[in-house]
């Protein structure tokens, strides 16, 4: 039943999407929704199997690797594919608001967005390296659609550099493929680094690969794309790639280091992919302080989050796989949360220039709370899922006495806050009284509609994630790398 | 030298002109050609890896080509598309002509 | 005596005690802003029930037993809530001051705006005040601390005039850079000696450390997470700036919640995990001994400087606070019940003064000193209930300052720390040096012709400002005149102490 449910949870969104393209547009919303919510009981068979303590496999139509595809779920595979659903869920809420299905927009975005789901979930279960590739270009152009989709002038740059970068970046990673297959001849992910020998090609390959996966998930100094395709997407779009899309390359990557059995494991790479991460968290947090649009410094906040992934490198300890996995978790709630937030607050101001927010609480409490929700998050402050993180990333650092990593971290939640108090402080101050003298009882309401209650929703569940750990780390625990105990 | 390591220096001397290509070129129609140098690249390499096994040709890595060669064509229609809409909205044809903080 | 771990029963009621007012504070927050009469009523209401919770848990404790609730937070490391004799104490002291200053901040803010999000934010403070009274270790203090943080800036803020935001950044920027330095504290001290819950005695006399100076890293670390709170000079210079917030807001945070749970940090820190020999041993005490007077001594150098009346309330805590600290680091039975005692003491006297502060400038515009003039005319009730507590903080006897005082230079005598008793007697001269001018302009001077400002409010509203001064200017003197009875603050603290001090 498992292996069946593996299946489902890829199927029922690509078999949505392409019904969405035939179907009447007033089907869209029901058949959209059903591909989603058909992954959660999926979900929850393999999380069943896997809690079991299986290593949930199929082959599909029974042919076999290589020439055959390969699925696997592990506990991390499945930590990714929750996440997914989660964030996908509440995003597809707002979505349904932000682009009805009867609109233009909506009927150009429906498959797209549900191409993208089916394309992440086949991500985080593939097992070997070419089919990783076919999803992950499934993900980039999906991606790139959306960011377009609107129209807008500097969304179409935005998305074409995004295109073009990611176009290269996979073929960084398609040549590194190649070199490895030539090498080892396998393409099974579990299997590659136990073949590999040393010499100059490995590295070379290896090399390529990393460089492919590094520009896809934005790790300063790869990160030029980034700030302007996430800055300037649709809301639901932004918030899901910030949430996934750039998170799936650095799966892709923690997978080759620590599962392919030690090929990648030199300490001075490690220390590399390391400082270009502490690079990350400084620069993007200062980048973040000094935007003037409040997505754009959503966006760089992204950037610095990232960097935080990359200290697993370093550090490579059961404590810091898992505060990281938990860390990707944490910071996909929450920024999905907060750039629903910033794409309503732009809706209503109409422009989402810093100043304009001044007075935002007024009106629109809601989505100043929910903002503010996932700053606490964000920040690592407690309880949140981002304190969780937080503390186990700096006791893991602490334990393997880098001292430098502790220094990063620290400084890395304080300047956060800088970024995120910067914005709620102006929605909370008063608008200058000469534009209006406020009378009490006429201030406008902002509307508690769906696209509202999306955004704080997952700030909430940022903030619970924070105080219900257990379970989440029980699940982590069960696709912790070879040769990591718990 | 044996032909693989022919194969494989002009695979890399090509890989490289495309990467060289892309990062120099500024009208969006060269990018999309070096990129496009870049797979021819990536397939001949994976010819190479096909064609150096003991036991004859290896049909793996010629599925693998086929695959890339679809998905690269996919990729550059949807790349073509979307330059395509570019330049009907904005009239232009290159990403540096402005900087990215328009509405 | 080696401190022993103490026997616990589970028990939900810490846990109950803490969400009363999480629940309260979202209720408030949902409801919106016009439903005036229903928040005021869930206001009241949650207040009058955490009383009687921490009732319960103070006829609990009495009896011997100490309810407990825990469960795991991150891996390896318990959200504990406790409630020993010491989060008694404190918890009391907040369930009591928070019911009156709710009623005073019904009536002052009955014409400002953002009400729904005051109130809840008000009482998701004192949520965090709870969750930091009933904190059974070092991880959920810090969890409640800088809920805390979180909770009081949007109430510093309030206003949304520039000032309000300057203030809120200053802010911030002393609280969590003080919580990041804690952070790195509470991360070394459990990479040290693993996770500890709270005992009495200190919790690291029982793990047999020989790391001097990692030891004395950590407590300057974390004590400067505390200390920021607790406004000890060099790290006070946020509270004068958070002068700007409403009267109610500064009331809580001098009386009820921030400053307090700094100073009751420091309690902790010293009494329950490295133990009042292990802090002197380490030569902790004596440090923060000189910290604390030095603290005392400018705090009432730069009152007296001072015009505007709240920024003098201001830095007289800044003072009066760190005799909390002075107390527990002077150590020894006396002085220890003196700083345990002042937390009460403090809080009762320092809460009367601001709402008085606040009922001057809504009634009369009146705040600044000059302005007092005659004022004890207009307004004798609210007058009189300012002058008990500013006695009070002198230290006239039989008021509750007197009190505290007389056991911390006890203390310091007994001891043999002479100079404290010095740092003591010019503080006391200090306090009278500015304070007496003021009860003198209010009840000897004439009355101005005009007022310089204010509104005149309905009774009620009146009734709210000067009813809650009344009551705690009350509990001045009756912790003063009664402090020998049983359960009075001085009993209690005394109590504890036991178990500190044998």
């Amino acid at each position: 039943m498992a292996p069946d449910a593996l299946a489902v949870l890829v199927f029922a969104p690509l078999v949505a999407a392409l019904a969405v393209i035939v179907a009447p547009p007033r089907a869209t919303t029901a058949l959209a929704l059903a591909g989603i919510a058909l992954t959660a009981p999926a979900l929850w068979v393999v999380t069943a199997a896997v809690l079991g303590g299986e290593v949930v496999e199929v082959a599909l139509a029974g042919a076999a690797p290589p020439l055959g595809i390969a699925w696997r779920a592990d506990g991390f595979s499945l930590t990714m594919a929750w996440l997914t659903f989660v964030v996908v869920a509440f995003v597809s809420l707002h979505a349904l608001a932000s682009f009805p299905s009867t609109s233009d927009a909506g009927r150009r975005f429906w498959p797209m967005w549900l191409i993208l789901v089916a394309s992440v979930y086949a991500l985080f279960l593939s097992a070997d390296l070419f089919n990783l590739y076919v999803t992950l270009e499934l993900v980039t152009l999906t991606a790139v659609a959306m960011i377009a989709i609107g129209g807008a002038p500097a969304a179409m740059r935005a998305a074409m550099r995004y295109l073009l970068l990611g176009l290269m970046a996979s073929l960084f990673y398609l040549l590194a493929t190649a070199l490895l297959y030539g090498q080892t001849g396998t393409l099974d992910l579990y299997q590659v680094g136990e073949r590999l020998g040393e010499g100059a090609l490995a590295t070379t390959a290896l090399a390529l690969m990393i460089t492919g996966l590094l520009v896809k998930s934005a790790i300063v100094p790869l990160h030029v794309w980034l700030p302007a395709a996430h800055g300037k997407a649709p809301g639901p779009v932004s918030a899901v790639l910030s949430a996934l899309v750039v998170k799936v390359t650095l799966y892709i990557l923690i997978r080759l280091w620590f599962w392919a059995g030690g090929a990648l494991d030199d300490g001075l790479a490690a220390f590399v992919l390391g400082l270009l991460g502490a690079v990350a968290i400084v620069y993007g947090s200062i980048a973040a302080i000094v935007q003037t649009r409040l997505k754009m410094l959503v966006a760089y906040s992204t950037v610095a989050q990232l960097g935080y992934v990359m200290l697993l490198f370093p550090l490579a300890s059961t404590a810091a796989f898992r505060a990281v996995t938990f860390h990707v978790l944490a910071h996909g709630v929450a920024k999905a949360a907060m750039f629903l937030a910033a794409a309503n607050l732009l809706a209503a101001l109409g422009s989402d220039r810093l100043q304009r927010l001044v007075g935002a609480d007024q009106r629109y409490p809601v989505n100043v709370l929910a903002f503010a929700l996932a700053g606490v998050s964000i920040m690592g402050l407690p309880p949140s899922g981002g304190f969780v993180a937080k503390w186990m990333l700096l006791e893991a650092a602490w334990q393997s006495q880098g001292w430098g990593w502790v220094a990063v971290i620290s400084a890395g939640s304080l300047l956060a806050a800088v970024y995120v108090f910067r914005v709620v402080a102006l929605a909370y101050a008063q608008p200058r009284p000469a534009s209006s003298v406020r009378r009490p009882g006429t201030t406008p309401r902002g509307r508690f509609g769906a696209t509202s209650v999306a955004a704080l929703a997952l700030a909430v569940l940022a903030i619970v994630l924070g105080i219900a750990s257990a379970p989440v780390l029980s699940l982590i625990d069960l696709g912790l790398p070879p040769g990591m105990a718990p | 030298m044996s032909t693989e390591v022919v194969y494989v220096l002009a695979a890399s001397a090509v890989f490289g002109a495309g990467v060289y290509g892309l990062i120099v070129a500024n009208h969006l129609m060269r990018k999309l050609l070096a990129l496009n140098v870049m797979s021819s690249a990536v397939f001949v390499t994976m010819l190479t890896v096909a064609g150096t096994t003991p036991e004859g040709p290896d049909p793996v890595a010629q599925a693998l080509v086929l695959t890339g060669i679809v998905i690269a064509v996919a990729a550059t229609a949807f790349a073509l598309a979307l330059l395509v809409r570019l330049v009907q909205e904005t009239g232009l044809v290159s990403l540096r002509a402005k900087d990215d903080d328009g509405a | 005596m080696t401190p022993v771990a103490i026997e616990t029963t589970l028990h939900p009621l810490p846990l109950v005690v803490v969400l009363v007012s999480l629940f309260a504070g979202l209720a408030i927050a949902v409801l919106g802003e016009h439903q005036q009469r229903l928040r005021t009523v869930l206001n009241l209401a949650a207040a009058v029930v955490k009383l009687a919770l921490v009732l319960w848990i103070a006829i609990l404790v009495v009896g011997g037993s100490v309810p407990e609730f825990r469960f795991a937070l991150v891996p390896g490391f318990d959200l504990v809530l406790r409630a020993d004799s010491v989060s008694v104490l404190f918890a009391s002291l907040s369930a009591a001051l928070w019911l009156v200053t709710t009623v005073y901040a019904i009536a002052y803010l009955h014409r400002s705006s953002n009400r729904a999000r005051f109130f809840g934010f008000f009482s998701i403070c004192v949520t965090a005040t709870m969750g930091i009274a009933m904190a059974g270790n070092l991880l959920t203090f810090f969890v409640f601390y800088e809920l805390l943080t979180l909770a009081t800036w949007p109430l510093v803020v309030h206003t949304g005039s520039r000032a309000a935001v300057r203030a809120g950044r200053t802010y911030l920027v002393y609280t969590l850079g003080g919580s990041a330095l804690f952070l790195l504290g509470l991360i070394w001290l459990y990479a040290l000696a693993g996770p500890q819950d709270f005992i009495a005695g200190g919790s690291l006399a029982l793990v047999d450390l020989d790391e001097t100076r990692a030891l004395q890293a950590i407590f300057v670390l974390v004590a400067i997470g505390m200390g920021v709170k607790a406004a000890i000079v060099p790290l006070h210079a946020w509270l004068p700036r958070a002068m700007v917030a409403p009267a109610p807001v500064s009331a809580l945070l001098h009386a009820v919640a921030v400053v307090k749970a700094g100073a009751f940090g420091l309690v902790r820190l010293v009494e329950d995990v490295f133990g009042a020999s292990l802090t002197s041993d380490l030569g902790l005490a004596q440090a923060l001994a000189v910290a604390a007077s030095i603290t005392i001594v400018y705090g009432s150098i730069v009152a007296l400087l001072q015009d505007d009346l709240k920024k003098l309330l201001a830095y007289s805590t800044v003072s009066q606070v760190s005799y909390i600290a002075l107390g527990i680091a002077v150590g020894g039975a006396l002085a220890t019940v003196g700083g345990m005692v002042h937390l009460v003491h403090q809080g009762v006297m320092k809460i009367t003064m601001f709402f008085c502060a606040g009922t001057f400038a809504t009634l009369l515009g009146v705040t600044r000193i000059d302005q007092l003039d005659g004022l004890a005319r207009r307004l004798p009730w609210s007058a009189g209930a300012f002058s008990v507590a500013a006695l009070g903080m002198i230290g006239l006897p039989p008021l509750a300052g007197f009190v505290s005082k007389w056991y911390l230079g006890a203390g310091a005598v007994a001891t043999g720390q002479l100079w404290v008793v010095g740092v003591l007697v010019a503080s006391t001269l200090l306090n009278a040096a500015y304070f007496l001018p003021l009860i003198a302009r209010m009840w000897l001077r004439p009355a101005p012709e005009r007022w310089p400002g204010g509104t005149t409010p309905s009774r009620l509203v009146v009734f709210g400002l000067v009813a809650p001064a009344l009551f705690t200017a009350f509990c001045t003197i009756a912790f003063g005149v009664l402090a020998g009875s049983s359960y009075s603050p001085l009993d209690w603290a005394t109590e504890i102490v036991r178990g500190y001090v044998p």
